[in-house]
């Protein structure tokens, strides 16, 4: 399965060129480019490890791709995303999102149900991966 | 000012019998409306040979303290206070019998946190007016100290979307078809194909509540069965909006209860339960982390015919207040009523933190929504993946696109349909940051992302002549006129 999280997922993967457009616009609306990488995919998981503080005061893409490559030197078999960051007033969060990089091989999610009262079940989900300890999945 | 128009003193005014309602000091001219004032303004069609102004003055009282004659017992109180004051009239462009009359009334008239007070004054007895052939309510200005009475949207528009982990595009959504009919069972495998697919929500329509062809606890467990198996298909987070509406509030507690026991985001109501219930729905969603949906069912009822009603623009002001987190606002390019800059200024009170005057897209007066949160407005009608780049323009990046037909009608079936609509998106997105004219372009993209997505070449192909050009009823009047008093 292909993990659809992030803005562009349904589109094929992108090239560093259409990276560098991406983050441009995020730069000419003045948000914070940051990086993140995870090997747990799991659609609540918040919190992804980051490559570094957002860059706040970047003008130039290029820094972002290049940063980028040197995360994907290190954590080339997990999921990277780029998030841009607005500080505006009333807004004060991320503006956009997409996965850069991801495993070769996405063994998806598994549901579980535990069936309570009635006929009620409660649900939750597991990433196949992530029954291995963090650091050791998708190698 | 004509002789008759001037104020009279305590005597004359007071003496027992019937006067103009102008002279009795719902007409003041000079006014400087107040910071703390609600405004309203009215599109009045007095009848033959009824004064603008008095019809004006008239609807001041209605609207507030008047009754038909003079009583006494106005002198007991500040009734100078509470008098709602009409302060200006202007003609209405093109329409020779009908006036804006602009009426301003003090705050201390409404309670605080109240649409259901709010609104038995100001659209409570005065729309039957007899002196009046028609009268609409056309906007409001609300001040900071009355909207801080108010909770506003539960979640809002950026806690949305951290909830939903996505960002940076248009939310995608469905209304399962057919509406009425459809066993829970069968309703469920519409969700399932339809988020597996690519969209983040589905959606009940505003009459599927607890019917004897499914009921609403089945829908809920099926539906949510669908949602679970489609978040761990795609890894993303997904919703039904599961319409909790229901002849009590007992029971639509007891509904929203259900939904959040089984770990549903998002409830859906309809505008239909009122405006108290809508109120104490937002309140129960705050408390309980849940999204609120709005069905605006009803509301052309009273909101599409220039003369006579309430404006969308209003119902969508007084429900930022109530505290919905999604509200339908039109789609401009569907099969439901909406002009395009009428449409822009109710986009614009979902979204904005401050309105300013904007008579083209029919906002009549300045509002600070005093970090109310925003509202997701949905748009939702007649819409289908080829007009991606021109939704994208007219209704920007924070908004429930809702593809109803345009999913569920595809030739490769429901799943292919969303992913139609989310290829077709994510494409417009991705064009419009990449710096490329996509309102123009907009065929050139999508005829691009359907060469690598054979759903979305389908979609081209079978909706590729279908729009809905039809004039509107309601476009605003704007051009620029002088007052006449």
């Amino acid at each position: 399965m292909r993990v659809t999280q992030g803005t562009f997922s349904f589109l094929p993967d992108f090239t560093d060129q259409q990276i560098h457009e991406q983050v441009q616009y995020c730069i000419d609306n003045g948000w914070a480019l940051s990086i993140e990488h995870t090997d747990d995919p799991h659609p609540r998981n918040t919190y992804w490890e980051m490559w570094g503080h957002p860059m706040f005061d970047n003008p130039d893409a290029a820094a972002v791709v290049y940063e980028l490559n040197e995360c994907r030197k290190v954590y080339g078999s997990h999921y990277i995303k780029i998030v841009a960051f607005d500080s505006s007033p009333g807004w004060e969060s991320i503006r956009l999102s997409f996965i850069v990089n991801r495993p070769t091989e996405e063994p998806g999610f598994k549901l579980n149900r535990t069936e309570i009262k009635g006929r009620n079940i409660q649900y939750s989900i597991s990433p196949y991966s992530s029954d291995k300890p963090q650091g050791s999945r998708y190698k | 000012m004509p002789d008759g128009d001037k104020k009279l003193d305590a005597k004359a005014r007071y003496s027992a019998g019937v006067l103009e309602y102008k002279k009795m000091g719902y007409w003041e001219p000079d006014y400087a409306p107040k910071d703390t004032d609600v405004i309203a303004l009215f599109r009045i069609t007095p009848q033959d040979g009824v004064d603008p102004i008095e019809a004006a003055a008239a609807v001041a009282g209605e609207s507030s303290t008047a009754t038909w004659t003079v009583v006494w017992t106005d002198r007991l109180t500040a009734a100078e206070k509470y008098r709602a004051k009409a302060y200006r009239v202007d003609p209405t462009p093109n329409n020779p019998n009908e006036y804006f009359a602009y009426i301003a009334y003090e705050l201390d008239l409404f309670e605080p946190g109240s649409i259901a007070n709010l609104t038995a004054s100001i659209i409570g007895n005065v729309f039957g007016f007899k002196p009046l052939k028609a009268l609409r309510l056309e906007d409001m200005r609300l001040p900071v100290a009355y909207v801080k009475t108010f909770q506003g949207p539960a979640t809002g528009i950026v806690v949305e979307r951290e909830r939903l982990n996505c960002y940076g595009r248009p939310l995608l959504g469905a209304t399962v078809k057919p509406k009425l009919g459809l066993s829970g069972r069968n309703y469920g495998r519409v969700v399932y194909e339809a988020l597996k697919g690519g969209l983040d929500f589905t959606k009940d329509d505003e009459n599927i509540n607890s019917q004897p062809f499914m009921h609403w606890r089945d829908r809920f467990l099926y539906c949510m069965e669908a949602v679970n198996r489609a978040s761990a298909a795609t890894g993303e987070i997904k919703g039904t909006y599961l319409n909790v509406t229901a002849g009590t509030m007992e029971e639509m507690y007891k509904r929203a209860e259900f939904a959040k026991e089984l770990g549903s985001v998002i409830v859906m109501i309809d505008l239909v339960i009122g405006y108290t219930a809508i109120q104490s729905m937002a309140k129960w969603a705050r408390d309980n982390d849940m999204i609120l949906h709005l069905h605006r069912a009803g509301h052309s009822t009273y909101t599409r015919q220039k003369t006579h009603g309430v404006s969308f623009r209003v119902i969508a002001k007084w429900m930022r207040l109530a505290g919905v987190d999604h509200i339908h606002a039109g789609t401009v390019v569907g099969k439901l009523e909406g002009d395009p800059a009428t449409t822009k200024g109710y986009y614009d009170i979902c979204r904005e933190e401050q309105n300013s005057v904007s008579l083209e897209t029919g906002l009549f007066f300045d509002q600070d929504w005093a970090s109310l949160n925003r509202m997701m407005p949905v748009a939702s009608g007649g819409i289908h993946a080829g007009q991606m780049h021109q939704l994208i323009h007219y209704l920007g990046e924070d908004v429930v696109l809702q593809f109803g037909g345009g999913t569920i009608g595809h030739p490769q079936g429901i799943a292919a349909g969303a992913t139609a609509n989310r290829v077709a998106l994510e494409a417009m997105v991705y064009a419009r940051n990449a710096g490329k004219d996509y309102l123009a372009e907009g065929p050139i993209i999508l005829a691009e992302a359907a060469k690598t997505c054979t759903p979305l070449r389908e979609a081209l192909d079978i909706w590729k002549d279908v729009t809905f050009d039809y004039a509107s009823t309601d476009a605003p009047d704007f051009v620029p006129t002088t007052s006449v008093s």
